[in-house]
């Protein structure tokens, strides 16, 4: 069977005056799988989403979405799509209820009322149904948006960083929301800052820095690209230099040193380090050890090794 | 042309909800001509040449119609808002017509002005202000006024769209307020300096006054006028058909494409 694209990019470029928002972004994302874009604050992903929703006229490049090419065809890709984003909001002088009855009416839904009373309810939004939207919490604010993008079933779902700044439950609805819909064959393109929630919920990451896809690949397959964060703490200043050269030859990356913490650090590369090894290896080697410890990549690990990149991730 | 329809009507629908849950700042912007025409009328026209009761009759008018061209702030505040909070975003990744979304908002605006227009007519009547041109013609004023307020509105939603910030969109509309001052709305012009007195003359609000004072009958067109007051319904109308022709097209391009 070959595999159908619900994404397909190819050299998307967008700038914003000097800035280069996009370089070329290829993305291919297969129907029904939930792709993750991963990157950094102003790597790119939140104009990637606006150029694949239309909201934005791609200056390079070429992507069809839902079948239909994103320049010649807007009007048919806005169709199949729906959005969820930090910058694509309901009303918030409208009720909860209201926002979706208006925005089934948009969609031309039928019985608009009785789908409206559904998604209230399953999205946990009923009590608040009738308050202003502008009286909710980030969280059933964020559920309610994610309601109106479902109103519909779209066949590409966008969701821009769904989750950030969510309390705990409010995240797991809206990842158990995900799941189902990927269960109903929808396709969801989520971008995320948060390592975990694209391990959680994606098929594939694409790791986009600087405008263009770094790697991708499923979240173990990086992962394994990455190995543990290995760190010695030295008892005495003059150890940390003879610890930074184990450490390199140990993860084979340039450690850094902070003197002030005596603490040398660095991502290693290989996955098959352990703690037992690199504290044999540091103590063969003559260095005072206050403590050694191996703690599982962090997103800046992956960013680090794989990208070069040292934008801090927010 | 129907899928204009449908779905301008859903967004007339959101602004006149919006309007139910929020009736404060409507109450605050309806009353806002009440109030200067009372100051207006008693405490300047106290100082005027004119009489009081035949400036409160001269004022109806121009108040009438600087409270429309306000439309510009309303729109622009609305739109603003609108891009700000990222609601224009939601509605530009649905399948809908890209003029409904303004369309819906100007004649949202058009409704509440219409309906505002009464109580400020009935303040007017009590203060000596009168219809003293036939049920017809006064028709054809108030056609006119609506007519002025919509395109006020599309030019406000443009330049709100290309704001995108609210506060930026609150500091224009103070230059909004300032627009009526340099018209006849509020004084005559006659008095004034030949430049000056060209520059005020020009300016549509004075047109669409004149109309409406003419319309009216409350006050007769100045002679040696220039020439869009000078016929001012033919003015009026043509200031109109210019600011729809630029600012339609301008506020629909607009949505449909955004900032990129």
């Amino acid at each position: 069977m070959t595999t159908t694209y619900a994404v397909l990019s190819e050299g998307l470029e967008k700038r914003f005056g000097e800035v280069r928002a996009l370089a070329g972004l290829d993305l291919a994302v297969p129907e029904g799988t939930v792709c993750g874009i991963l990157g950094p604050n102003g790597a790119g992903k939140t104009t990637a989403v606006r150029l694949l929703t239309t909201l934005l006229r791609p200056d390079a490049g070429s992507a069809r979405v839902a079948g239909h090419d994103l320049v010649r065809e807007p009007a048919e890709v806005r169709r199949r799509i729906a959005v969820t984003g930090q910058d694509v909001s309901v009303d918030g002088d409208l009720t909860g209820r209201q926002n979706l009855r208006l925005f089934a009416r948009l969609h031309r839904i039928r019985d608009a009322r009785a789908r409206t009373a559904e998604l209230l309810d399953r999205f946990g939004l009923a009590e608040a149904a009738d308050r202003p939207v502008s009286t909710y919490s980030g969280g059933l604010r964020r559920r309610l948006d994610l309601a109106a993008s479902l109103l519909r079933r779209p066949e590409v779902l966008f969701l821009d960083e769904p989750t950030t700044g969510l309390d705990p439950a409010s995240r797991n609805r809206i990842w158990a929301a995900v799941r189902e819909l990927r269960e109903r064959g929808t396709t969801v393109l989520l971008t995320t800052q948060y390592l975990e929630e694209a391990d959680r919920l994606a098929d594939d990451i694409a790791l986009v820095d600087r405008g263009r896809v770094a790697h991708t690949g499923s979240p173990a397959a990086l992962k394994a690209l990455v190995g543990a964060y290995a760190e010695a703490v030295v008892t005495d200043p003059a150890a940390l230099v003879r610890a930074a050269a184990v450490l390199d030859r140990l993860t084979g990356a340039e450690p850094a040193l902070d003197a002030a913490r005596l603490t040398v650090g660095a991502v290693s590369t290989d996955p098959a380090l352990t703690l037992p090894r690199l504290v044999r290896e540091l103590d063969a080697a003559g260095v005072p050890l206050a403590d050694a410890r191996l703690r599982p990549p962090t997103l800046d690990d992956v960013f680090l090794r794989l990208t070069g990149s040292k934008e801090p991730v927010a | 042309m129907n899928t204009l329809a449908h779905d301008g009507t859903a967004m007339l629908g959101r602004q006149l909800l919006r309007m139910r849950n929020n009736p404060g700042l409507l109450i605050l912007t309806q009353s806002m001509p009440v109030s200067m025409l009372l100051f207006f009328g008693y405490v300047f026209g106290s100082a005027l040449a004119m009489p009081g009761a035949e400036y409160r009759a001269f004022l109806v008018p121009g108040l009438l119609v600087a409270t429309a061209a306000g439309g510009i702030m309303t729109g622009m505040f609305q739109a603003a808002q609108d891009t700000h909070r990222g609601v224009t975003d939601r509605f530009r990744t649905l399948p809908v017509s890209r003029a409904a979304v303004p369309l819906g908002q100007a004649v949202a605006d058009l409704v509440v002005t219409a309906a505002g227009t009464v109580p400020f007519l009935a303040v007017g009547l009590a203060v000596g202000w009168r219809v003293e041109g036939g049920a017809l013609r006064a028709a054809g004023a108030l056609g006119l006024l609506l007519l002025f307020r919509f395109a006020a509105s599309w030019a406000g939603i443009w330049l709100g769209l290309l704001t995108r910030s609210e506060e930026a969109a609150g500091q224009l509309g103070g230059a909004v307020f300032l627009l009526p001052l340099l018209s006849n709305a509020y004084i005559p012009v006659e008095g004034l300096p030949g430049w000056l007195r060209t520059l005020a003359e020009w300016n549509p609000i004075s047109a669409v006054t004149t109309a409406l004072r003419d319309l009216f009958g409350n006050a007769p067109v100045p002679d040696g006028a220039a020439w869009p007051v000078a016929h001012p319904v033919a003015g009026a109308l043509g200031w109109c058909a210019v600011l729809l022709a630029v600012f339609v097209p301008l506020a629909v391009h607009r949505h449909a494409h955004g900032k990129g």
